[in-house]
């Protein structure tokens, strides 16, 4: 039995209190956390209070204890949410990271605070291969795409994380293009992108062009046509054009994986010629 | 196998299992997101053996690579169980539960020897031995194959052999050990279980079984005929001899995917009548004297597909199709009137429906449970049952609830395209991973790091044939000619080369390709052509 803000809990002895609070109906906000991946306890979002503890604790990682006594929202656990929400507000660009935002707002966070926001993550956008757009200013260094590209799911090892500091950022081996680099563009790192740092080449352009409106979309799950796996997409449909193609993380087939094939392979559906 | 056509495990299955064999199989690029659940076997310590002629970027995940020579593999299973039963590494308690047949098994596997074995498929002796003293000692395996194993015209020996092996020591039956036909196309295991298959009914339903037979023509009202069907190959040997006039294909490209390319277009110019219904104008729509429009199975129409798993799942319309185009149903409803019958308009479920009412297998997967699953695996038989991860569990019950698991006995022949002074290299094909069959639907979109059509060999022959890289090379057997770039590849052994059918409006590698088929399964052989390469010009 554990305590979690108050309320005694039943937990599986390897449960991470993450996991604990969500089964009794308690949110604990997550940045670098996805259930299909190991959790890397990098953002430090999640942290939470536990009674008799010198440091907070990663929700994401630090499982649960017999008798452990939990806060989930304190005064010092909003003082360390608000400071994290504040780092990455004023060094990255959070404007495709809507839950972020609306996060920092919740939590008071004024990254004005530290002067100039922005001054230290002016990376160019690299649009090297026609599949997806690597804006790295918005990168807030979760590891999940480095965790979906390697062990978690992919197994290719394209990229991790160069430098250290303010120099840290994404990169293929020696820095090369992501065409000369080990990728083999399944997007499996764009799917696990919390921040539009990695985004597909189709919704780029049109957010560029001012097009892109989720408003008038739709979102259809169906079965890849290509070999005979049986992958769910989630098909994303704007003025019946496809415009990107997604997989559901719950799926216990594809668990929101796809190889270049499903997240890519779509072009010989065509809807009417457009008007112009 | 056994009574259904169909894989015998679950994806989650070799998550867990102890032993992966993977046998003419390049799983990694052919099938990359069941390729994530072998990995996590892999990550959770199974040990993999790969048999590949090539070096892969699947065999590079596997603790033992067999490159065994192109066309050998009954030679080699029929080895491997040699080497158990001398070893007294068979499960004699399970051969005698479950099975029949296995003394002239036993006795057909006898002149295998190791040394033998390793003579006729180019495996050390000692390889052999491992992977079959590993097999057999292992709790749990799981052995796959795809198209390595089942595009030679021995076809349907090939997968017995396989069988044999899994009767032999017990692998399957048991959640973690199975028999599993990774399944090329999204729907190619839904359409047999339809009854797309020339000798059978929806839901596996024999057409010689005349009570089984009943239930259809009672339910559609019409006499079917007990003879099966023809199979692709049957066709086009009933198209060259006369016998077959008029052709209706619906989303195939035989005129760029068949064997043996030439006469297969030959054949198809010379019906009185081709209709041909596909999503975009194919090289075979463009030989049709009807085309019909359709819409994009997967996005733009509604039904279900089946997986390599026996896991049904839906398709949605995600956009409306354009221009005249239309769903497959309609077109074969106002078709079925045109011709004078008086069908009604039908919805995708209303078909499956039927089909439900007719197929214990699918009975109890309504569009709402599947909806709500996110897909069953057949069997299914009615809505309370939870669909069936792994089949055949019967063999292991007392009493074993049905027919014996039957050992086939299988002789190894070899490649029907000899290798000789004319023709000394071997050519074998297969996908890339960015690239789809003959390309109608991937050549339209973009793929950074697409190769493109080339010539593949191995730097031992890029050595003595004096090629390089990017050198025109002109490919011939003994049908054909092509010129395609020289790409040289590591993973290539002295002796073999390796082409794609990806891009036929490039190089059309079934100029070369042989159109000798399985007499059991109609396959051809796509994978054993004798070749030379020389420089062009």
């Amino acid at each position: 039995m554990i305590s979690i803000d108050g309320v005694d809990v039943q937990a599986p002895v390897d449960a991470t209190i993450l996991e604990a609070a969500a089964k009794q109906g308690t949110e604990v906000p997550t940045l670098c956390y996805l259930e299909t991946l190991t959790a890397a306890s990098t953002c430090r979002l999640c942290v939470v209070e536990v009674e008799g503890a010198r440091v907070l604790a990663p929700g994401c990682s630090r499982q649960v204890e017999e008798g452990m006594v939990i806060k989930t929202r304190s005064p010092r656990v909003d003082r360390a949410r608000r400071m994290v929400l504040e780092l990455l507000a004023s060094s990255v660009d959070l404007s495709l990271a809507p839950e972020l935002l609306e996060l920092a707002e919740e939590y008071g966070a004024a990254p004005e605070r530290f002067g100039e926001v922005r001054a230290q993550v002016q990376l160019p956008v690299n649009t090297d291969n026609g599949l997806y757009v690597q804006d790295l200013s918005k990168c807030v260094l979760c590891y999940r795409c480095v965790s979906a590209c390697g062990d978690d799911a992919q197994h290719t090892y394209a990229i991790s994380v160069t430098d250290r500091g303010f120099g840290a950022a994404i990169s293929t081996e020696f820095g090369v293009a992501l065409p000369d680099s080990a990728c083999v563009f399944c997007g499996n790192c764009v799917a696990v992108c919390p921040t539009g740092a990695l985004i597909v080449t189709t919704e780029y352009d049109m957010r560029q062009a001012g097009t892109w409106d989720e408003e008038l979309q739709t979102v259809t799950r169906t079965i890849c046509a290509y070999c005979g796996v049986g992958c769910n997409l989630d098909v994303h449909v704007q003025d019946n054009e496809i415009v990107k193609v997604t997989s559901p993380f719950d799926h216990e087939v594809t668990a929101g994986n796809l190889c270049i094939k499903g997240r890519f392979g779509w072009s010989h559906v065509s809807g009417p010629a457009s008007p112009d | 196998m056994f009574g259904a056509g169909g894989g015998t495990s679950s994806y989650e299955e070799i998550e867990t299992t102890d032993l992966i064999v993977l046998w003419g199989s390049n799983a990694r690029e052919a099938h990359p997101i069941f390729f994530h659940h072998l990995l996590k076997g892999i990550d959770n310590g199974a040990t993999m053996y790969a048999i590949d002629p090539r070096r892969t970027a699947s065999t590079a995940w596997a603790d033992h690579w067999l490159g065994i020579d192109v066309g050998s593999d009954i030679a080699l299973a029929n080895t491997i169980a040699c080497e158990i039963i001398a070893q007294g590494l068979h499960n004699e308690a399970f051969i005698a539960h479950a099975t029949t047949g296995f003394d002239e098994y036993r006795a057909s596997v006898e002149p295998w020897t190791l040394e033998e074995g390793e003579r006729v498929t180019g495996v050390p002796a000692s390889s052999i031995q491992d992977l079959a003293h590993a097999y057999a000692k292992a709790e749990t395996a799981q052995l796959l194959w795809t198209l390595g194993i089942t595009e030679h015209y021995t076809a349907a020996d090939n997968v017995f052999a396989l069988i044999n092996l899994a009767l032999l020591t017990g692998h399957v039956g048991r959640y973690g050990s199975g028999l599993v036909p990774l399944r090329g196309q999204n729907n190619v295991q839904g359409g047999g279980d339809m009854g797309a298959l020339p000798n059978k009914l929806p839901g596996g339903q024999d057409v010689a079984d005349d009570a089984g037979r009943a239930r259809f023509e009672a339910r559609w009202g019409v006499e079917l005929s007990a003879e099966p069907g023809w199979h692709l190959a049957e066709m086009f040997d009933a198209m060259e001899r006369g016998d077959l006039h008029t052709l209706y294909i619906i989303g195939e490209n035989p005129a760029q995917s068949e064997a043996d390319g030439e006469k297969a277009r030959h054949a198809l110019k010379s019906l009185d009548c081709l209709v041909v219904q596909d999503i975009v104008m194919t090289a075979t729509a463009e030989l049709a004297d009807v085309v019909f429009p359709a819409a994009v199975g997967w996005a733009e129409s509604e039904g279900t597909v089946t997986s390599s798993e026996r896991r049904v799942q839906r398709v949605r319309m995600a956009v409306t199709p354009p221009g005249e185009a239309r769903d497959d149903i309609d077109i074969l409803v106002a078709l079925a009137n045109r011709l004078g019958h008086d069908w009604p308009a039908t919805t995708a479920e209303e078909a499956w429906n039927e089909l439900r009412s007719l197929s214990s297998w699918h009975a109890g997967m309504s569009y709402e449970r599947l909806e709500a699953l996110g897909g069953l695996q057949w069997p299914c038989p009615d809505e309370s049952h939870p669909g069936s991860k792994f089949l055949h569990a019967r063999l292991w019950e007392e009493p074993s609830g049905g027919p014996a698991a039957p050992f086939t006995v299988v002789e190894w022949r070899p490649p029907i395209d000899e290798l000789s002074d004319e023709y000394p290299i071997r050519l074998t094909t297969g996908r890339h991973l960015d690239s789809f069959n003959t390309g109608v639907q991937s050549g339209r979109s973009h793929a950074p790091r697409r190769k493109g059509a080339t010539i593949d060999i191995s730097p031992e022959d890029a050595e003595h044939l004096a090629l390089s890289d990017g050198d025109l090379a002109r490919v011939t057997s003994r049908r054909g000619s092509v010129v395609a770039p020289v790409a040289v590849e590591t993973g290539l052994r002295d002796g073999l080369a390796f082409m794609t059918l990806h891009y036929p409006d490039e190089v059309d590698v079934n100029v070369l390709t042989l159109d000798t088929w399985d007499p059991k399964s109609g396959t051809a052989e796509f994978k054993a052509t004798a070749v030379r390469i020389e420089l062009e010009g």
